[in-house]
């Protein structure tokens, strides 16, 4: 069992460097490999119980997978690196769920204009046209920020404004957060004798404890998971919201992002990114199916399925921002949003129609995912989203 | 390997894991669906190297007296009062003594003769702070008690940790660890399992109830079979001494409920289809 490795490297050069451009390819593809795996690597390399490939191959994967996505890539990696030469430079796995990409290409998208979505929607669009009362009048002066939070984001069209829209999105989601955890100080009581200190505070009065310490329980903080609809009826308005998500991610303690259209994309990882260059390259790996047509019901599925699991506790907001038009049958939604219901603490679906004129929820995904919902509520400018603050400070 | 002798089957990557993990003395990480016999894993090592299981399962709130240490605050009371009046400073240093100390599994782990097997069982359970303060750990294996000074180790312990991905682990833990996702066993190393754990049972009877469960692992079920219930399943096929599924399909599906936890997947799982299932077991 035990075997003794050695630290001197008998090793040649040119195997060092093979091990150093495995290494290189392998973070490439989002996985952690520091220092100390490359040189471990190496250890193994240079003992004599790795001469088999199969085991070299096992061993490798140990140290360098460190989770389950990357277990599944690293394979594919080895193969193609190790027992096919010329093939390094090309060697990218896309497409596994964890790490996937996400949306810049949205962002993009959603600059176009309103009128351009191309999706095959059941649903007269009439009221795109039509103008909702706020936000019409100029924008110009000393309250411009103001002006724009009560702007529909329909109505933005410049990049600065959407820029704008943004940073309020971001700011409104950070104060959101302070104002929740000064909420959270506030319920605190004692409720356990903290025994530990009682005891070392009487030793200074003989043993006596005449001050007693009681030890607070900590609250959970609030979980909000955000369902983004990126497809084309919501073109405009994901754009926006997804630098809200941005923001949100970056503040809550505790967040998960996904965004769904005809599937559901996990894109937390990539907005947690920190290093821009490598945020970018995720974020443009999302394209395909952003602006097209919704399947909100499989979607919701594959997110009970798949990530529910582990997103959920008991003090989870699930947030879905979605007009509701579903391409899929309605009665899937309506079970898939039951399952969600008992899993979660509150549901709450914003939808940015609601701040149009005289709309009524009449389409049939809207209606069938209606009675499980806790929050109806319009989303069509900051303000609205302001609205929610005092709404999940509740929950 | 020795793990085979002890009862327990490992695929040849597992063996390799564990292997690496003894000689580059680094934790292992094992992530994985419930019930695919992580928490096994340990339990064998242990016996195979014939040394202690050192367990200790982790829950939300776990703090570092229920995991590291704690004194005996009960003695150390009654010890104030029976000295009453002697000097305040030794009283002090005889009640923070080794004799008031009580062990919990991190401290006993690192304070034992024989290296033995500390298995971190359900790791994403615990806070992310006990994430952190198990890291610091995990690199130096030294606890420091306030009272009583550094405790360095006497053995490493071979640190094995579990998650059921209930929560992301930080990437300081994760590269800490070394990793290896344990999967539903494939047919054949299922039917070995079997055989091991019931050694009564017929063999190919053994392998028509890997087969079967395979299969029925494979339906969009809400809660997957893991070993330990095809482990029941097949004690209780034995039992009825049934000696070939096909000749029994009534017992194979009344007796599916050691396999099928959840309402739904009963509702799910009718006689057409298990009947279904067992046709393409051959």
């Amino acid at each position: 069992m035990s075997v003794a490795l050695a630290t001197q490297n008998p090793l040649g050069a040119a195997a060092r460097t093979q091990l150093n451009g495995f290494a290189q390819i392998l973070r490439d593809n989002g996985f952690v490999v520091g220092l100390a795996e490359t040189r471990d690597a190496l250890m193994i390399l240079s003992s004599k119980n790795a001469a088999r490939a199969s085991r070299l191959r096992a061993s490798l994967k140990t140290l360098f997978c460190s989770r389950q996505s990357d277990w599944q890539k690293f394979d594919e990696l080895f193969d193609a690196y190790w027992l096919s030469h010329g093939m390094k430079s090309a060697t990218r796995i896309s497409g596994a769920p964890q790490k996937s990409p996400t949306g810049l290409q949205t962002q993009a998208a959603g600059r176009r204009g309103f009128g351009e979505s191309d999706q095959a929607d059941h649903v007269e669009r009439g009221e795109g046209s039509e103008v909702s009362e706020t936000g019409q009048s100029k924008r110009e002066g000393a309250s411009r920020t103001e002006l724009l939070s009560t702007t529909d984001f329909r109505h933005l069209s410049q990049p600065e404004d959407l820029a704008a829209a943004h940073d309020l999105a971001e700011r409104l989601a950070k104060s959101m957060r302070a104002r929740l955890t000064r909420r959270m100080h506030a319920r605190r009581t004692g409720q356990r004798l903290d025994l530990r200190r009682t005891i070392h505070k009487s030793i200074a009065q003989g043993g006596t404890p005449l001050q007693l310490i009681q030890r607070k329980r900590k609250d959970k903080p609030l979980r909000l998971v955000v369902l983004l609809d990126a497809s084309g009826s919501m073109n405009l308005y994901s754009a926006v919201f997804l630098r809200f998500m941005h923001g949100v991610l970056d503040s809550f303690r505790e967040a998960e992002a996904f965004v769904f259209h005809t599937r559901l994309i996990h894109i937390s990882p990539a907005l947690k990114e920190r290093n821009p260059q490598r945020a970018m390259e995720r974020m443009s790996l999302l394209a395909q199916g952003t602006g097209g047509g919704t399947r909100i019901g499989a979607s919701l599925a594959s997110f009970n399925r798949w990530h529910a699991k582990r997103c959920i506790h008991s003090r989870t907001c699930v947030m879905i921002v979605s007009d509701g038009y579903d391409t899929g049958p309605a009665e899937n939604l309506g079970v898939e949003m039951q399952a969600l219901r008992r899993r979660c603490r509150r549901i709450a679906w914003l939808n940015p129609m609601i701040g149009w004129h005289g709309y009524a929820p009449e389409a049939a995904g809207m209606k069938a995912a209606l009675p499980h919902i806790d929050l109806f509520a319009p989303a069509h400018n900051l303000e609205s989203l302001k609205a929610l603050e005092p709404y999940l400070a509740r929950i | 390997m020795q793990l085979a002798a002890v009862g327990y089957i490992p695929d040849r990557d597992l063996a390799t894991a564990l292997w690496l993990m003894a000689s580059l003395k680094r934790p292992l990480l094992l992530e994985g669906e419930a019930g695919v016999g992580k928490t096994e894993v340990a339990r064998a090592l242990a016996l195979a190297h014939d040394t202690k299981l050192i367990r200790l399962q982790c829950y939300e709130g776990l703090d570092q007296s229920a995991a590291l240490y704690e004194w005996n605050y009960q003695r150390q009371l009654l010890a104030i009062k029976a000295r009453e009046g002697t000097d305040a400073s030794a009283v002090e240093e005889h009640i923070f003594s080794e004799a008031y100390l009580l062990e919990r599994p991190l401290l006993a782990a690192i304070r034992q003769e024989k290296p033995p097997v500390l298995l971190i069982d359900e790791v994403d359970r615990a806070d992310e702070e006990f994430e952190a303060f198990l890291l610091e750990l995990l690199s130096d294996f030294q606890v420091s008690i306030p009272e009583l000074g550094t405790i360095t180790a006497t053995s490493i312990p071979r640190v094995i940790l579990t998650s059921n991905g209930t929560r992301e682990l930080s990437d300081a833990l994760r590269r800490r660890c070394l990793y290896h996702y344990v999967d539903y066993p494939d047919v054949d190393r299922e039917a070995r399992i079997i055989l091991s754990r019931l050694p009564g049972i017929d063999t190919d009877l053994a392998l028509q109830i890997a087969n079967m469960v395979s299969l029925i692992r494979k339906e969009d079920l809400r809660k997957t079979p893991g070993v330990a219930e095809t482990l029941d399943w097949a004690a209780t096929l034995a039992g009825l001494e049934i000696r070939h599924l096909h000749d029994e399909p009534e017992a194979v599906h009344e007796t599916l409920m050691c396999l099928i936890k959840t309402v739904e997947d009963t509702s799910r799982m009718t006689r057409e289809v298990s009947d279904r299932l067992l046709g393409k077991v051959a």
